[in-house]
């Protein structure tokens, strides 16, 4: 189990149930996935929510930083037509923004991710084929670097360089690489000693050989799996920076940072909207996410990543 | 059992020196140094010299991190480069506001926590184990600002109490005040622990629940009620331990999101200024704090872990 974020357990049976035969642990991993009503309530949102990321800029009623009323400026007004979830602490449409911002929140997210993947993954199962001398050395800076609270090291990686988008892209994708690695490494570590991979060995194969056509076959589904858990992670991760005013730098929409700015809404009483607006977009992204993850380890694989 | 013991408070402290690395040289490479920011643009060249000596810059990098880390093993966290003011000083009081949220918060919400989730884990599939099961797993996924927002809403908007701000000090205030002051920070750090402890310390019972010697409890015909607080409690209470210290340790981030949210006067507020002041004294003294409390909290889990786990106690 990881310990630098709140993970989700595994899901364990009620002891009635009984043990399928599907969920021994030699089981090979099942291919087709069919979605459960939960499952396509989560695929329905996130399908919505990454639609709106590509396309938001362009099906805006507004620019971001447009006012809808420029003869009536006033802060935090309440919802009405021309502006659908009101105006925010500098009189922008509430609505634009949320759907510039989800291109940004879920982009950066997204690249970032996938940035950790790249790294963990190549790292970590070129870790588990090493010596064991190279893998110990990887393993334990790698160990260093996860003892700290991820939202502490961006911080000191946002005040060294200060923020921008390349930076909060590589800030969240090397510190999730560190979670990968270990990911990445235990599966690899678990395959490399199965007999299979000891008869190719036997055979006479070669690394490379063994590392495409025995263990990234078999390392694909709880790779995946994982790879839904990590882009919620990195969504709060960029949210919670931008939230603190450290992730992507006003005017520049972004969803965490339009929490921040719109604070002073809830202080002073006035239309909680463009509060509540942007925390539910980012909520209903990651639960929705989660719904999908759950589904699919649920239903088979992916029982390595939901226990890390 | 010791020696595994000794051996996880050496890894500890190995893990306390990587940190205390990262954290100094991390804030070490960037352009400019720590005399000219605090002297300003306007600084003549021999001014900025001669701080630098005062301040040990001109010695290897090495040397600077050695004196530094002397000095806040003593307690000498150095001097703001944005205020010019001792860090200890900044620190005050707001160390104090941070542990109460923080303790005040384990006191109550870890409990209820684990009533809720022992409880989930004796009526698996039921009702009342679905929805907490079906609000545990959306909490978790949710960020802390949402959650916050949420409290917000039903406390001060739709009954009116507690502060949507946190401010002035503690002192002189009576009790319903006292409440008013701390309860939703609390309530949204309760929330965000809850939602892992719930479904962790379920997990935690019905793990031991598939065990031989329950199957064997029930062949017996002993009632459920009774198996679950009686045999498998008990052994459930090792991984209960480690998940609470692991969610402790998660405290003091989220403590950050919070304390930022509500205007609090604690730590976390005082680090979120020092980055965007670039104070890096200020980053790298409050930066170990945190990391620090991280890495032992971190450390008693394992401990946890260990002497509650027979099989790791008696390992040879």
């Amino acid at each position: 189990m990881s310990s630098t974020s709140k993970h989700p357990d595994h899901y364990v049976a009620p002891f009635e149930e009984g043990v399928s035969f599907d969920e021994l642990p030699d089981a090979p991993p099942r291919q087709g996935y069919k979605p459960t009503f939960m499952g396509w309530i989560g695929i329905i949102i996130t399908a919505f929510w990454f639609f709106i990321a590509v396309f938001g800029s362009v099906l805006a009623p507004l620019g971001e930083n447009d006012l809808p009323f420029p003869d009536d400026y006033a802060e935090f007004q309440s919802p009405r037509a021309g502006a659908p979830l009101g105006t925010d602490v500098e009189d922008r449409d509430v609505l634009s923004r949320i759907m510039y911002g989800a291109g940004r929140t879920i982009g950066i997210s997204f690249a970032a991710t996938i940035l950790a993947y790249f790294v963990g993954v190549v790292l970590g199962i070129g870790a588990a084929v090493s010596s064991p001398r190279v893998d110990m050395v990887v393993s334990r800076i790698n160990d260093a670097f996860l003892s700290l609270p991820t939202i502490m090291l961006g911080l000191v990686v946002v005040a060294a360089v200060g923020s921008s988008i390349p930076v909060l892209i590589g800030t969240a994708g090397l510190i999730y690489a560190t979670v990968v690695f270990r990911l990445a490494r235990a599966i690899g570590m678990e395959i490399m000693v199965m007999d299979y991979v000891e008869s190719a060995k036997a055979r006479g194969e070669g690394k490379w050989w063994i590392i495409t056509r025995e263990i990234w076959p078999n390392a694909r589904m709880p790779l995946i799996t994982d790879f839904g858990l990590r882009l919620i992670y990195v969504i709060l991760f960029i949210s919670s920076l931008s939230f603190l005013g450290l992730g992507v730098q006003p005017p520049q929409a972004d969803w965490g940072s339009m929490v921040r700015e719109n604070l002073g809404a809830l202080q002073y009483g006035e239309s909680i909207v463009p509060v509540l607006a942007p925390a539910i977009a980012i909520a209903t992204l990651t639960v929705s996410i989660n719904l999908i993850v759950d589904d699919v380890s649920a239903h088979g694989g992916g029982k390595l990543a939901k226990r890390m | 059992m010791l020696s595994l013991i000794v051996k996880r408070l050496g890894i500890g402290l190995i893990t306390a020196l990587a940190v205390s690395v990262i954290i100094f040289f991390g804030t070490k490479i960037l352009p400019g140094d720590a005399a000219q920011i605090r002297l300003g643009q306007e600084a003549t060249e021999a001014n900025v010299a001669a701080l630098r000596a005062q301040m040990g810059l001109d010695q290897p990098f090495y040397m600077q991190y050695l004196s530094w880390l002397g000095n806040f093993v003593q307690g000498d966290l150095g001097v703001s480069l944005a205020s010019d003011v001792p860090i200890t000083d900044l620190i005050g009081d707001r160390y104090q506001n941070t542990l109460y949220v923080s303790v005040l918060t384990a006191i109550i919400g870890v409990p209820i926590s684990l009533a809720l989730g022992v409880l989930a884990a004796m009526f698996p599939g039921s009702l009342y184990d679905r929805v907490l099961t079906f609000v545990s797993v959306s909490l978790v996924a949710a960020p802390e600002f949402f959650t916050a927002t949420l409290l917000v809403l039903l406390f001060v908007f739709a009954l009116g109490i507690g502060n949507a701000v946190v401010v002035g000090s503690i002192e002189g205030k009576g009790i319903f005040e006292l409440i008013a002051h701390f309860a939703l920070p609390i309530a949204t750090l309760s929330f965000v622990i809850a939602s892992q402890l719930i479904r962790m310390s379920r997990a935690a019972v019905l793990n031991v629940m598939n065990s031989p010697y329950i199957e064997m409890a029930i062949l017996k015909g002993v009632p459920r009620q009774r198996i679950i607080l009686r045999h498998a409690l008990l052994n459930a209470i090792g991984p209960i331990v480690n998940v609470v210290a692991l969610n402790l340790a998660y405290l003091v981030t989220g403590v950050i999101v919070v304390e930022v949210y509500f205007g609090y006067p604690g730590l976390a507020t005082l680090i979120v200024q020092g980055v965007q002041t670039r104070d890096f004294v200020l980053i790298q003294g409050l930066g170990m704090i945190f990391c620090l409390t991280y890495v032992i909290l971190m450390l008693i889990a394992d401990v946890a872990a260990i002497a509650s786990n027979p099989r790791l106690r008696h390992a040879k």
